[in-house]
């Protein structure tokens, strides 16, 4: 936001007590779909935590032992196991899209339409393309006999945490690639820029909706950040 | 959604109560308020039947919507509870009440009283009607996902339903569908019915999180000019806060279910220990299902207080309006529901103190449970004192509130026993607790939603209830429901088990046969009773008195609309602007007994109103 009307606002704790003692609203200049996410992620973040403490719970708490990740999740370069190789291109690949999705935010708001759509359309492939390599290690764990209810490398929890929290997060990056792709065909259209009214909503676009779409992409990032240090380093 | 957000150069320092006068003393002009941030909503005006009416985008129309589909649902509960209580008082006279059919009906109620009527009605119904008209926004701000949280809820209801007609019948595990009896066999619509309801249940989930992202939103950042977040009535308070704990709450079950519902379709054994089924090893093995009251209970508590929070807050404002009188310590009210909201995350486990977990972990709860008495505590003095030398009105309203008050306390009491380990030991799954949490969130809240029907139904309709029949349902549901939970406080101490099908010849028997057959009569009746207000209802639609503006001459903004009933944008041509609290009832010096909150500081200048 590069109102200048906010700098007069007062900094520190005592500008966020005069924001909440305020009227109208609790957070001065911050739009409602922008403050919605926030809030949703917030939520989101409860959904992912529970999973993710269930597993440690579950983790912690088998009586047959858990498959040694670094060989679970190897891959053969040659004759050679490379452990997690196709997880660390995997995580290069969604922070990478982070940086794109980044970018894409601030030409948006230049009001750089090609650039940002172009930019948006290459955070949607890398997303497609996490995507596609997490279908691999899917068809290649199951290939090798791991099912959510066994597994024959060690405890059967391994295969239905693996599967239901992964899948769960790729749920998520999936539902942002398809609103990646919509917003990249909208961008292109020039939709931000007209104010074009929404099929389903009827209200008019703009470019903090990408912002938006942004603080969803980054925080479906930063949850597999959390799942890869919690499943493959672990 | 406000896309030339503040592009206007207003200035955007904070005003309050605090920086009104004095520091920002720029202005002389008393009546002064700041211009507005945000600009006018853009709304989807529906013209056909389907979009006013069905696939509604206003706000008033889709409370009305959760209102009735949750009120339809909580009579599914009720007669539910008639079967129940059948079997209990009088054994074997409704021969189709079978064992099975028995934890069916238990489960059903607790599930649809507790999700789909309570939490809907409170949140979806009043939540939805209110919160906007509250704070003088025309709509939520998000009018399209409004209208698709209500349609989620409603296929919620639709499966939750359907559970009754698939073979198998629905689950029978419980409302707290504890693995791993809920999936095994052994227990009643273990194969369609517990998948349908965990279906249903994530799909409220889903639905309800896009609700309360609207609700959340509208309370932060729809406010109109003047309208600070202290300046706003405890019904909007405890809407706020039960809404932020469903959004923190909600997660946990959403997990659990999905979790489970892997456990049954896929044999997944995340809740599942190794299992002897029979004589036969099941494929099952290695899972915890404690884990699973763990996540249960970090959504069930905070639940609790989801439908406690918004009760607490709408009979403040009832008791404020018909009392005449300001609410005692405003913002101790508004502090406690917040402070009771938080530590609501940190006692879930005083529902486990049986499930064997470490007795330390027993200890810290019951600590924290107890601490949460003490907000709970400051809300029931708060209301008392309100009510003391007050210019009461006596009427159906005020005697719901008075209703609740007793009930709550006399609820709260017996929690203060339950949430000791060493008492509740003894008293777990006894009709102690039975008694128990109907006295606190089933009669409590039921009691302020049945007020708050009242108060509100000249908005919503422009008539008035029928104030001797209301006077009727009044006595009829306090002391029927007295009659029903009072004696079961003793069936606890006796130790007659609740979920028993039946007590055959066991020494309860003896002893509790006479008791039980007394509860059951005092359930029908009361049942019965709520179709007094039913009918109360649909003939004042008609022939109610009509209540013109303001009937009750309340301060807060919903009764001040242009015209009554609120239309679609709520509000004229300009929002209304908000000068005080919406407590200023009696005030000396000025001329009549209540200042509404639009009255403009010049226009009461010689009352001696307080400083909001």
């Amino acid at each position: 936001m590069s109102d200048h009307t906010l700098d007069k606002l007062p900094g520190g704790y005592k500008g966020m007590a005069a924001d909440m003692s305020s009227d109208q609203t609790a957070f001065k200049g911050v739009q409602w779909g922008k403050t919605m996410m926030w809030i949703f992620l917030l939520s989101d973040t409860f959904i992912f935590s529970c999973f993710l403490i269930s597993y440690m719970k579950g983790r912690a708490s088998t009586v047959v032992d858990w498959p040694n990740t670094s060989e679970v999740f190897s891959l053969h370069v040659g004759d050679v196991p490379v452990p997690l190789l196709l997880i660390a291109i995997m995580t290069f690949v969604l922070i990478t899209s982070s940086g794109t999705m980044a970018l894409a935010v601030k030409y948006g708001y230049e009001r750089n339409r090609k650039m940002c759509a172009w930019l948006i359309l290459a955070t949607a492939i890398g997303g497609l393309t996490f995507v596609g390599m997490q279908a691999f290690e899917w068809s290649k764990l199951i290939h090798e006999g791991v099912r959510p209810w066994e597994n024959p490398f060690g405890a059967k929890q391994f295969g239905s945490f693996f599967f239901m929290i992964t899948g769960f997060h790729g749920t998520h990056v999936s539902i942002g690639v398809i609103f990646l792709f919509i917003f990249a065909r909208k961008t292109f259209r020039g939709d931000f820029d007209t104010g074009k009214r929404g099929f389903f909503t009827t209200m008019k676009s703009d470019y903090v909706a990408i912002e938006i779409l942004g603080l969803y992409w980054h925080f479906v990032d930063l949850v597999w950040v959390f799942i890869f240090a919690f499943f493959y380093l672990w | 959604m406000p896309d030339e957000y503040n592009q206007k150069n207003t200035p955007l320092e904070a005003q309050s109560s605090e920086t009104m006068s004095g520091s920002s003393g720029s202005t002389t002009d008393i009546d002064y308020v700041r211009p507005a941030e945000v600009p006018e909503q853009d709304l989807y005006h529906g013209h056909s039947f389907i979009t006013k009416w069905v696939f509604c985008q206003d706000a008033k129309v889709i409370g009305i919507q959760y209102f009735l589909t949750a009120v339809f649902t909580g009579i599914v509960g009720l007669i539910l509870s008639w079967l129940m209580r059948l079997q209990l008082g009088f054994p074997e006279l409704v021969p189709f009440i079978t064992a099975e059919h028995y934890y069916q009906f238990v489960t059903m109620h607790g599930m649809i009283m507790i999700v789909y009527f309570l939490t809907a009605l409170f949140l979806g119904g009043f939540g939805n009607y209110l919160v906007p008209l509250m704070v003088g926004a025309r709509d939520m701000v998000f009018p399209y996902v409004n209208m698709v949280s209500f349609w989620m809820f409603f296929i919620a209801v639709c499966v939750l339903m359907a559970s009754f007609f698939v073979p198998g019948g629905p689950t029978g595990a419980g409302w707290t569908l504890y693995p791993p009896q809920a999936i095994l066999p052994g227990s009643p619509g273990s194969g369609i019915g517990i998948i349908l309801m965990l279906v249903s249940l994530s799909l409220f989930v889903i639905g309800f999180t896009m609700g309360g992202l609207n609700y959340l939103i509208t309370i932060l950042q729809a406010r109109t000019r003047g309208m600070t977040l202290m300046r706003m009535p405890l019904t909007i308070w405890g809407i706020f806060t039960a809404t932020a704990l469903a959004m923190l709450a909600f997660p946990a079950l959403l997990v659990s279910c999905i979790m489970m519902t892997l456990d049954k379709v896929l044999e997944t054994s995340f809740f599942m220990p190794a299992i002897i089924q029979a004589g036969e090893v099941l494929d099952y093995g290695g899972g915890s299902p404690v884990l699973f009251q763990h996540l249960f209970w970090f959504f069930g508590h905070p639940e609790v207080y989801i439908v406690a929070l918004p009760a607490f807050g709408i009979v403040s404002d009832l008791i404020s309006v018909h009392a005449r009188k300001n609410i005692f310590g405003y913002r101790m009210m508004v502090w406690a529901i917040v402070g009771i909201g938080a530590l609501s995350f940190f006692v879930w486990a005083h529902h486990m103190y049986v499930s064997g977990m470490n007795p330390w972990f027993g200890f810290f709860f019951a600590t924290t449970t107890l601490i949460i008495a003490v907000p709970t505590a400051l809300k029931v003095y708060n209301w008392i004192i309100t009510l003391f030398k007050a210019n009461i009105r006596m009427n159906t309203v005020m005697l719901f509130c008075l209703g609740f008050i007793v009930t709550f306390v006399n609820g709260g009491i017996t929690g203060i026993f339950l949430g000791n380990v060493a008492v509740d030991i003894p008293l777990s799954d006894t009709y102690f607790v039975i008694a128990h949490f109907h006295m606190v969130m089933g009669i409590a809240p039921l009691m302020v939603i049945m007020g708050a029907v009242y108060h509100w139904f000249p908005l919503v309709t422009g008539r008035m209830l029928n104030e001797r029949l209301g006077k009727w349902h009044f006595w009829f549901t306090f002391l029927g429901a007295y009659s029903i939970y009072f004696p079961m406080h003793y069936l606890g101490f006796i130790g007659v088990p609740r979920r028993y099908f039946e007590m055959y010849d066991s020494p309860y028997v003896t002893s509790a046969t006479g008791l039980n057959e007394f509860i059951t009569v005092a359930a029908l009746i009361v049942g019965i009773s709520q179709f007094i207000f039913i009918y109360n209802i649909i003939t004042s639609l008609k022939m109610g008195k009509p209540a013109g503006k303001n009937p009750w001459k309340a301060n807060s903004l919903e009764w001040l609309t242009h015209e009554v009933p609120p239309t679609h944008g709520n509000w004229g041509e300009n929002l209304p602007v908000v000068h005080r609290w919406p407590y200023d009832f009696n005030v000396p010096g000025a001329k009549e007994d209540y200042i509404t909150q639009t009255t403009a500081p010049s226009e009461v200048l010689g009352a001696e109103v307080e400083k909001t």
